[in-house]
């Protein structure tokens, strides 16, 4: 049956292929028989999630929407190509599709694609992405951008290979109501004088238990102020090399785990997203300013973030997360637009400082966001209106990227995922490592861990 | 003359044999014996790629599978499967054997009966993936089976069950699931065999008179071997390529520590980087085990008999 069901579903498959590929001729036919001028007439877009997606959208002079996954920028046809971030799933694409490039017809070329700090050396350091210089954009109109945003896409030669229109230093994000009861106070200032360092954080932590609340949501949410503040890079020549500072997270990790610190929850789950909301009593969240405004569901009334019910403070330790960075495809048939679409978003301060009024991002402008902090009449609506900037301004100066490897993404979900078991008490320590070690070498096979 | 005539015919007719064969064996050929082939073959070779450097392929003869094998994690995972098939399976054969049973009762006169098995076969006719999500959506922290637990005051809101840290719950619904989606078409390929045995021998043993336990025990038991056998092989070899309902219910990570991994979910890690080597070595692995634990079931079925 098993067997009759497997050949159902082949066959279904086939038939699928074949319309869709028939699909494709079709407008492969149609889309070449436009082809007027020197460029090409289709914009292919490989992204994971909205964001991008949405500030083109909305900021892009000319930008006009057909559908959720196509639009128009004149003549130019925007096809937008989603796949979800998770367990390298954007990533196996986007490699799939890369190594067809060259071979690729003019209209399914990939034109841009966007990268993840955690990652964004692999592609940075292949010929698959396209020199910034080479697409027309000098230095000087670039000159306004924080510094760490064009170290992480600068390949091994020196040569820079995409640009960011965000800067991504991580705040900690607390419950102001919460605050209030527990500390006594929502002020930033005072409220940072108990999260201050990580022995502080862990007596807080201690008090909101006892009051019946949760210090953090889950296992996963001071893993990356930890992970950003190592000494070493997950991969050193070709050896997985687990930092003391992790070891620290996950030391704390289960004292939280044990004492009932946190809700037990992994990043981005249902659970996690509890405390998004009064009821679930989840003192704070780390994060940069795209989670602010992107993640913490705004849009929900009931939601905490829609009555700006958060505030913003330093936390114990710097960090970034995230990030997102624009390359261009070598053999991409639409250069200009592309690098307009670079140019709009990166260096345009109009557009920019209409980014963060819009959408509170962090946008990757020096002088605008330095202006910006200063200014009282712009207001955070999530954070209650106080203005982070500043904050952000203070943070994006110090982010230090020096222990960046093309394997992080890996690393850092392996190993969450590893340590989960050791958390919750279905694995030993040395097992949920040995776990870790051996699922790592099964992703990335080049590697060695021991 | 007229004997060469009737030779000629049967020879005709054997033509038409192999030609209506013809199609089975192309497909046979092109999906299963030059796959099988080339995965033997592949297993050979280191052969993967990291990110976008292709590795290989380099022959490196048997490493592959000393790889696979000096590993302890390959028991674990064969474990791993042959439990959560056993937990699918016990109560699949056993309800599925009562239901064929009295669906082809004539004496029991049930109501229904067609409602009923069409009703039983649906849970198969969903993607297993949908239903997975579907119950990691009912099992979760904040799903609705806690939601019914807080409501009856078994458990509190700060402290729900977490069916998917526990090793037996998460192997549990696994099984669940498998005997949910399987157990009517079992109970519909038993009844049939139950319907093809003679009604004169459950009258005669009933003039003799047996229980009804005993017309099942002496009579229909015997008699169904043939289509127990079938019904068991199949079930093991699917339940050894076990792969969607753990892969999809613990999203890929066999959590909680890897008690629910299963050998197609390593073999699906392994093709993720495109390891086609430790891949191969693994599918042959489990060529080999599938195809001995068939045989064992075969003989042992069969040496009864004699």
């Amino acid at each position: 049956m098993r067997k009759f069901k497997r050949f159902a579903a082949t066959l279904l498959v086939g038939m699928m292929a074949t319309t869709a590929l028939a699909g494709c001729s079709k407008s492969n036919n149609a889309s070449s028989g436009n082809t007027d001028g020197k460029e090409g007439s289709v914009l292919n877009i490989y992204v994971w999630n909205e964001e991008f997606k949405s500030r083109v959208t909305d900021h892009y002079p000319g930008y006009v929407k057909t559908d959720d996954s196509t639009g128009k920028i004149g003549d130019v046809t925007v096809k937008w190509h989603t796949t979800p971030n998770e367990n390298n799933a954007y990533q196996n694409n986007l490699d799939e599709t890369l190594l067809k490039q060259s071979s690729a017809a003019a209209d399914d070329k990939i034109d841009i694609f966007l990268v993840e700090a955690d990652y964004a050396l692999k592609y940075v350091d292949t010929d698959y992405t396209m020199s910034v210089k080479d697409l027309g954009i000098t230095d000087a109109e670039i000159a306004n951008q924080y510094k760490y945003t064009q170290d992480i896409v600068t390949d091994s030669k020196g040569v820079l290979k995409g640009l960011s229109w965000q800067g991504c230093p991580g705040v900690l994000i607390y419950n102001r109501n919460i605050a209030k009861e527990v500390l006594g106070t929502d002020d930033p200032a005072e409220v940072q004088k108990s999260v201050s360092d990580w022995s502080t954080f862990e007596e807080t932590a201690k008090t909101m238990k006892d009051k019946g609340y949760f210090m953090v949501s889950g296992f996963d949410d001071t893993f990356r102020v930890f992970s950003n503040n190592v000494s070493s890079p997950w991969v050193v020549d070709d050896k997985v090399v687990i930092d003391d500072n992790i070891m620290n997270w996950v030391e704390q990790t289960k004292e939280f785990t044990d004492n009932g610190y946190n809700n037990q929850s992994s990043l981005w789950d249902d659970n996690w997203k509890k405390g998004f909301y009064p009821e679930g009593k989840v003192f704070c969240y780390f994060g940069p300013a795209w989670f602010v405004d992107f993640s913490m569901n705004v849009d929900d009334a009931a939601s905490i973030a829609a009555s700006g019910g958060w505030a913003a403070t330093e936390g114990p330790q710097g960090f970034f997360w995230g990030g997102t960075w624009i390359c261009a495809a070598t053999g991409t048939d639409n250069p200009t637009l592309v690098a307009d679409i670079m140019r709009q978003l990166t260096t345009n301060k109009d557009v920019m400082t209409e980014i963060v009024k819009a959408d509170n991002d962090f946008v990757n402008n020096k002088p605008a966001m330095e202006a910006m902090a200063a200014d009282t009449s712009y207001q955070s609506k999530v954070l209650g209106g106080q203005n982070p900037l500043a904050m952000f301004c203070a943070g994006a100066d110090k982010i230090d990227l020096s222990n960046l490897s093309s394997y992080d993404q890996g690393c850092n979900e392996e190993f969450q995922k590893a340590m989960k078991d050791y958390f919750t008490g279905n694995a030993t320590l040395d097992e949920a490592l040995a776990t870790f070690k051996k699922n790592i070498v099964v992703k990335y096979p080049n590697l060695k861990a021991e | 003359m007229k004997k060469s005539a009737g030779r000629s015919k049967i020879v005709r007719y054997n033509k038409w044999g192999y030609i209506f064969l013809i199609p089975f064996v192309l497909v046979y050929v092109i999906f299963q014996l030059v796959p099988l082939c080339s995965t033997i073959y592949n297993s050979f070779f280191e052969n993967y790629r990291v990110g976008l450097t292709q590795v290989g392929p380099n022959w490196v003869g048997l490493k592959n599978y000393i790889t696979i094998f000096s590993d302890a994690s390959l028991l674990k995972y064969t474990a791993n499967t042959l439990i959560m098939w056993l937990i699918g399976f016990i109560p699949q054969i056993i309800v599925s054997l009562l239901l064929g049973q009295w669906f082809s009762d004539i004496r029991l006169k049930l109501k229904g009966s067609r409602f009923f098995k069409t009703v039983i076969y649906l849970p198969n006719l969903i993607m297993a993936s949908a239903f997975s999500m579907l119950f990691f959506a009912l099992f979760s922290d904040v799903g609705p089976i806690n939601a019914i637990l807080i409501k009856l005051g078994v458990v509190t809101a700060d402290n729900p069950v977490r069916f998917f840290s526990s090793v037996w719950a998460t192997r549990g619904l696994v099984g669940f699931m498998n005997f949910l989606m399987w157990f009517g078409n079992t109970t519909i390929i038993l009844m049939a065999g139950i319907m093809g045995i003679d009604p004169s021998l459950f009258e005669a043993a009933e003039v003799d008179g047996a229980s009804s336990w005993q017309r099942f025990y002496r009579i229909t038991l015997p008699l169904l071997k043939p289509i127990l056998i079938y019904v068991i092989i199949t079930s093991m070899i699917g339940g050894i390529q076990m792969f969607d309902v753990p892969q999809i219910l613990t999203n890929g990570s066999g959590a909680p520590a890897e008690s629910t991994k299963t050998l197609i979910m390593y073999l699906n890690q392994h093709l993720y980087s495109k390891n086609y080597g430790l891949g191969g070595a693994l599918s042959v692995f489990l060529f080999i085990i599938t195809a001995i634990l068939s045989l064992v079931i075969y003989s042992v079925m069969y040496r009864k008999k004699d």
